[in-house]
């Protein structure tokens, strides 16, 4: 069976005044339909960025493509022509972002804006747009779907009136308008209370194993993605440092950042646990270290990293890691 | 018998928002009846989720807005009344860290003028004593001297909250209110940030307030824990019991929304959201998310009751 997701050596600069930033180097990864994966790495890693490059969203300029290839279904979407790219985006692959209340519009109420949004992905289907009476009817129904109660009064509401939680329930509604097969969740929870964030995870859990969504979730918090997502991939400095399935990651971390980076979180039920920093700095990415570019703050680091680019390899079964000193 | 550093008594803040001019104002109860005791070197956490009073009550301790009721004393002193003159020397003594470095500092001075400025206006070092003890400063929060001449916009978010950790320290307070001092920093520069606050206090004898959503950095830096909920203290006591084994119905189920290191989907315990604070449930405030409510709860607020060695939780249901 092929993929549903296929990432290969997808390269993006990004062209600034300062210079050229090398965001992403050299991506591989693929995902399964009906999988789910989570993308995991702190600030400046990439990891938006290549949420954004699943929907071809980062505005070009300041990106361009450097090389690579992301087949969706064995198409490669780096060289649709946005006509075609209007019919895969919000509708096969539609996305969340972290900060609901920036995706809707203050000025129209949920209804109007959900209707218009399926009207959109039905003229980028290329077919003709429903009535906005069926549009409304999917909409409510999209409502209930994410556990709104009293759908038809939430339509005619504004978005000031709704919660942080409602609100990304009704984007996520939004987001199933297109029957997506991939759903794309950017940082979904990181502005929701963490008793509201449980419920929204909860929420997508459901509509992955309901609906055999697949689940591309970017988190900087391993913990959201520990509870979402069968694999993992880390990301550091626009690199897949280690990808594996989660529980493995978590138990036996086999990249040193990836073993840092769980070192740092601190744990609540083991307070006698100190919580570790990683030393240095995250670089700048339009010098960024030759080699490894994690050796400046590598405890591992030996010459070798400091002048050859270690490749994503597989040591283990379903496990990779980018590192010259990892053992299975 | 020795003063608490910082006690407050019956705390609280409303705060009267304008709906327009034929319309009454809508009267939002921020913070109601928070006793906090304060020991010198004692680390307390306040834990909650946004809207829930804790950046309000922290910005009433230092008297840096009104309070609507309760009185407070710093040191045994009733600083409740004070006017800001005789406030003055007291505001070296308690000093605020907030939240995002980066609108902390000013854009135009360096990390060294920036430690440099309180020592300057409180008239306590001047030229080559100033940069020494600058110097000094910025070493002891782990920024090296290299840092000293540049700009917030040449450091990173971690090197920021240190040079303001280091402004804080320059006037030598006793006691360091942090209003989510981690929250914008990455995980792994969150626990080098943790470190320098706990062999701070250990060298200084530093009491901190510690406000925070995330529990499991309040589990690290402090002793008690205080969990508010619109606006009221609703479980209280040492961080080993509130988080380790809690009492109240919010902190068990704030603890079980946190997402642990395991790979398990997470099971939401409390129903819907905290509720609008301008529109406050009669009653405990909790009720209609409460799994274990009953009639009485919507009827009056519970009190803050004594579960045994100084545990305090305000729900009759669990004491």
């Amino acid at each position: 069976m092929s993929a549903l997701v296929s990432i290969r050596d997808y390269r993006l600069a990004f062209d600034t005044f300062d210079g050229t930033a090398h965001v992403l180097d050299g991506i591989n990864l693929s995902l399964d339909a009906g999988g789910t994966l989570g993308i995991v790495g702190e600030t400046g890693c990439g990891k938006s960025v290549l949420a954004r490059s699943l929907l071809a969203l980062n505005p070009s300029p300041p990106a361009r493509i450097v090389s690579g290839e992301i087949r969706f279904r064995g198409e490669d979407i780096l060289r649709l022509p946005e006509r075609e790219m209007r019919k895969l985006r919000g509708r096969a692959i539609a996305m969340v972002f972290q900060d609901p209340a920036s995706y809707l519009n203050p000025l129209l109420s949920v209804g109007t804006q959900m209707e218009d949004a399926i009207r959109g992905q039905d003229a980028g289907a290329g077919t003709r747009a429903r009535p906005r009476r069926a549009a409304r009817a999917l909409a409510a129904e999209l409502l209930s779907a994410v556990g709104l109660p009293e759908p038809a009064r939430l339509l005619d509401s504004h978005p000031h009136q709704l919660s942080g939680g409602m609100r990304q329930r009704v984007l996520i509604a939004m987001a199933l308008a297109g029957e997506p097969a991939l759903l794309v969740a950017d940082e979904p929870t990181t502005a929701l209370d963490v008793t509201v964030q449980a419920q929204v995870l909860a929420l997508i859990a459901r509509l992955v194993a309901e609906r055999g969504l697949a689940l591309i979730l970017i988190s900087h918090d391993l913990g959201v993605v520990a509870a979402s997502c069968a694999r993992v991939t880390v990301m550091y400095a626009g690199t897949v440092v280690e990808e594996a399935p989660t529980a493995e990651l978590l138990a036996r971390p086999l990249h040193p950042y990836a073993r840092g980076l769980i070192a740092a979180v601190p744990d609540l039920d083991r307070p006698q646990h100190r919580p570790q920093g990683i030393p240095g700095s995250i670089p700048g990415l339009i010098s960024p270290p030759a080699g490894c570019r994690f050796h400046p703050r590598c405890p591992v680091a030996t010459d070798r990293c400091r002048v050859e680019k270690p490749l994503l390899r597989e040591i283990l079964p379903g496990r990779t890691v980018a590192c010259h000193h990892a053992v299975p | 018998m020795t003063e608490p550093l910082l006690q407050a008594r019956s705390l609280a803040k409303t705060f009267g928002a304008s709906r327009g001019m034929f319309r009454p104002a809508t009267i939002v109860q921020a913070v109601a009846e928070v006793d906090i005791t304060l020991a010198r070197g004692a680390a307390l956490g306040v834990v909650g989720e946004s809207g829930c009073g804790k950046s309000t009550l922290a910005r009433l301790l230092l008297r840096l807005i009104p309070l609507s009721a309760g009185t407070i004393r710093f040191e045994g002193q009733d600083i409740t009344t004070l006017n800001e003159r005789a406030m003055r020397p007291l505001r070296r003594r308690m000093q605020l860290i907030h939240q995002n470095p980066s609108a902390a500092l000013d854009p135009r001075l360096t990390a060294e003028d920036a430690v440099a400025e309180p020592l300057r206006i409180h008239r306590i070092a001047s030229g080559r004593a100033l940069r020494e003890r600058v110097a000094a400063l910025l070493a002891e929060v782990g920024l090296p001297a290299a840092f000293l001449h540049r700009f917030p916009h040449e450091l990173s978010g971690g090197q920021k909250q240190r040079v303001c950790i280091a402004r804080a320290l320059a006037l030598e307070p006793e006691l360091l209110v942090l209003d989510e001092p981690t929250s914008a920093l990455d995980v792994s520069v969150q626990a080098q940030i943790l470190d320098v606050l706990d062999a701070l206090r250990a060298r200084r004898g530093l009491a901190f307030l510690f406000i925070s959503h995330n529990l499991a950095v309040v589990r690290q830096v402090c002793e008690r824990v205080a969990v508010m909920y619109l606006g009221r203290i609703v479980e209280e006591g040492t961080a080993a019991e509130v988080l380790g084994a809690p009492r109240h119905p919010y902190t068990r189920s704030l603890l079980g929304s946190v997402p642990r290191l395991e790979a398990r989907a997470i099971v939401p315990v409390a129903a819907g959201e905290p509720p609008n604070p301008a529109a406050p449930p009669t009653g405990c405030a909790f009720h209609p998310r409460c799994p274990i409510m009953v009639d009485a709860c919507r009827a009056a607020v519970p009190p803050l009751d004594d579960a045994g060695d100084g545990h305090f939780v305000r729900c009759p249901r669990t004491v």
